[in-house]
């Protein structure tokens, strides 16, 4: 047991000792959370329009005061004719031009109905439905004023309710998803380069030799990784709830039980891949490519899920992070308990002892 | 000039030698673009909602198949019960709930006015106000609709003022949002090659001992340099080329504006990427060092310079943060030039900036670069 303990402690100088390596592991979640609570935001605010008046009367100039007054938008510019459009688009920096046409205020008038163009720099699709459809809303205010004396028949008024997240904040869905991330990078990818390190240095032979027995190297190896990911959990759970009020709704306990299932399933990847790649290379590369990108893409982390064709939508069954996101959205925003997530739990239980076994049985005590 | 040709020779060598490298290289992007494009999607088409739908009435039924004749919407089941309804929201069977209350109809031609219900499942944020958008739109459609054939009702006989919207969208009037991501990815692609490849290699030969054999010969830190970088520079752009082929025969992307354009300004781009690649590799010892580094550099900067979310709706400080984001400039250049054919004149401004940013970031490297081991 005391050669147990020693090794241990060397694992964890070899870690501790790698400084640049330290920094990054405590700094990439910490900042990965802050971008993505304060940077990544589909928020509209300061929109630049230009506007194309054929009219320029009151109404015209009314209804652009009007939609230039709000948060949304700024005016960058009046543009003269229809030829400027396509140039102000390719500047890059207008995202809508509205137009009015020839006689608006008169027309409204008279015929009770005027017509205007709203045209969207549509290169970014999201952006753009969405810049139509403020600007409409805000029409459509402008229009139940202007009719304010005329009770205005049949109106069919929708009020919407944002459930578990009613600030709409960017940080609810992502702390979540970069709890994934960061327990993905720091128990799977470390401990396979760690271990495939051994291997390329020569040295796992020398422990190999020495009275430890394999089970005792692996989990002296797998040690110090587990602590890391305790203490980031703990980390970006507690910067998710100071700095961006994510709420725990669930039990905490639950919370930190189904963490530390997924660590052990990471750990158990880490060990797999390890004894695949003899070299850091091909154990970064296929850390890489076989969990880091699919975490990132396919576990709903950033992209829904249900917008993806249904190959790719299969393919997210096979993605461990998948369920834990879900498990930690549900647990933490919705406040579920083990009752709701129990199939999710079952399907990450199965896939650690499919890894488990399958790396004990792909461990080689002898080196070719 | 000799010497620098037979360092080419020899990097050249070692890329196309290591059996990991070369599909690294070559195949990774290919799939990467592939699953990527398709998975890295905000595109929201067929929303799934339920309706749980009190009134049954005439009206009610035309307003939910309203929601079922739009394209963004898919009605899973319509059922009675607002509990059982929340139990899917909470259990993530789904998205959206459409709640029209009891006397829907009758309170509406009575009262002129009545309010139903939008329950939406708001943990991502970003696609639910796009589904509340699309909801409202339908809904103030029915409206609009209803009061028209209504008009000459006897409850009705005032027509108010109407503004007529049309809308058109351009450059994507199908709002595809694949055609906003391909170019997105290229520069994901683009930059993860130049970065990595660069920096790994240098590592690798710092790892192995091999440097210490260069840094004795006479060679010049220039000459090195160059030999080190060029081979990526020209696999990079290959790479580019080789994504926008792609793109043009798997995702039918609209090129709109000159390719040479669009080439200069990648040439002078992957100066300062492989240039950040070499500053990677001056401050790390190992290759899993470098890993973490470039992996985080990456994962930072991209995200922040507008791949998935525009640059606008960031907060003031991440914008100026941009301004020392090179990914940031490629990314807004390459979608101008390709989805709006921009020409010279409207990207002059990035083209400097770029141009600043590598001769900074490259003397950076090569003052950094010590030719002792």
């Amino acid at each position: 047991m005391n050669s147990f303990t020693g090794f241990v402690k060397k694992e964890f100088l070899h870690i501790l000792r790698d400084f640049r390596t330290l920094i990054v592991l405590f700094g990439l979640p910490v900042a990965q959370i802050l971008i993505f609570g304060y940077v990544i935001r589909n928020e509209l605010r300061d929109v630049k329009i230009a506007v194309l008046d054929y009219s320029k009367d009151e109404v015209t100039r009314e209804l652009t005061d009007k939609i230039v007054s709000s948060d949304f938008f700024i005016l960058y510019a009046n543009l003269t004719d229809n030829n400027s459009i396509e140039k102000v688009f390719q500047k890059g920096k207008v995202k809508e031009v509205i137009v009015f046409e020839q006689d608006f205020a008169q027309k409204l008038e008279r015929t009770g109905t005027a017509s205007m163009q709203l045209i969207a720099d549509a290169s970014d699709p999201n952006s753009a439905s969405l810049v139509v459809n403020y600007t409409r809303g805000i029409i459509f205010n402008y229009l139940q004023e202007l009719n304010r004396n005329m009770k205005v028949p049949l109106q069919i008024v929708p009020e919407t309710r944002m459930m578990y997240n009613q600030g709409l904040k960017s940080a609810f869905m992502f702390v979540p998803g970069t709890m994934a991330l960061i327990l993905m990078l720091v128990s799977a990818m470390m401990t396979s380069i760690s271990i495939a390190r051994e291997k390329e240095t020569g040295t796992m032979e020398v422990l190999l030799v020495s009275p430890l027995r394999p089970v005792q190297i692996i989990i002296g190896k797998v040690m110090p990784y587990v602590l890391l990911s305790c203490i980031n959990a703990v980390i970006i759970i507690s910067l998710g709830h100071f700095v961006f009020q994510l709420p725990v709704n669930g039990s905490l306990i639950l919370l930190f039980a189904e963490t530390i299932l997924f660590i052990t399933l990471a750990l158990s990847l880490g060990i797999l891949i390890s004894t695949i790649a003899n070299s850091q290379q091909v154990a970064m590369f296929i850390s890489m490519f076989a969990l880091m990108l699919p975490t990132i893409l396919l576990s709903g982390f950033i992209f829904p899920i249900e917008n993806m064709p249904k190959i790719l939508q299969w393919l997210t069954y096979i993605v461990p992070p998948r369920y834990f996101i879900e498990i930690l959205r549900s647990v933490m925003l919705k406040g579920t308990g083990l009752l709701n997530i129990w199939k999710d739990t079952v399907v990450l239980l199965c896939m650690t002892a499919v890894f488990l076994t399958l790396s004990a049985y792909k461990f080689k005590i002898r080196l070719e | 000039m000799r010497t620098i040709l037979f360092i080419l020779q020899k990097e050249f060598l070692q890329v196309f030698r290591n059996r990991t490298m070369l599909p690294v290289i070559f195949v990774v992007p290919i799939v990467q673009l592939l699953i990527l494009v398709n998975a890295a999607t905000m595109e929201m088409k067929n929303i799934d909602m339920e309706v749980v739908d009190l009134d049954l009435s005439p009206v009610s039924r035309r307003l939910v198949s309203k929601f079922e004749g739009s394209p963004f919407f898919n009605i899973q089941k319509t059922i009675f019960s607002i509990d059982e309804a929340k139990t899917d929201l909470l259990e993530n069977r789904t998205k959206m709930i459409l709640q029209i209350p009891d006397g829907f109809e009758r309170k509406l031609f009575v009262e002129n006015k009545c309010d139903i219900q939008l329950l939406i499942d708001a943990v991502n944020g970003m696609t639910a106000s796009l589904s509340n958008a699309y909801a409202q739109a339908v809904i103030r459609d029915f409206n609009a609709e209803l009061l028209a054939k209504q008009g000459t009702n006897a409850y009705v006989n005032i027509v108010p003022e109407n503004i007529q919207i049309e809308n058109s969208f351009w450059y994507n009037p199908e709002l595809n949002f694949k055609y906003y991501m391909v170019p997105g990815i290229l520069v994901i692609l683009v930059s993860m090659i130049g970065i990595f490849l660069t920096a790994m290699n240098i590592v690798r030969e710092k790892e192995m001992g091999t440097i210490e054999q260069i840094n004795v010969t006479p060679i010049k830190k220039y000459q090195f340099i160059t030999g080190k970088l060029l081979p990526f520079w020209i696999i990079a752009l290959f790479e580019l080329g080789f994504g926008l082929i792609i793109g043009k025969l798997l995702f039918r992307l609209p090129i709109e504006g000159s390719l040479p354009l669009l080439f200069a300004f990648a040439g002078l781009y992957l100066f300062v990427v492989l240039g950040l690649g070499l500053l990677i590799s001056t401050m790390a010892h190992s290759q899993q060092q470098v890993m973490f580094l470039s992996f985080f550099f990456l994962v930072t900067f991209i995200l922040m310079s507008g791949v998935f979310t525009p640059e606008e709706s960031m907060p003031f400080w991440a914008q100026r943060v941009n301004i020392i984001n090179p990914f940031a400039y490629f990314m807004r250049v390459i979608r101008m030039i390709i989805l709006k054919g921009s020409g010279f004149t409207d990207v002059i401004r990035e083209f400097v900036s770029i141009t600043v940013f590598g001769i900074i970031v490259l003397s950076l490297a090569i003052w950094r670069y010590r030719k002792v081991a």
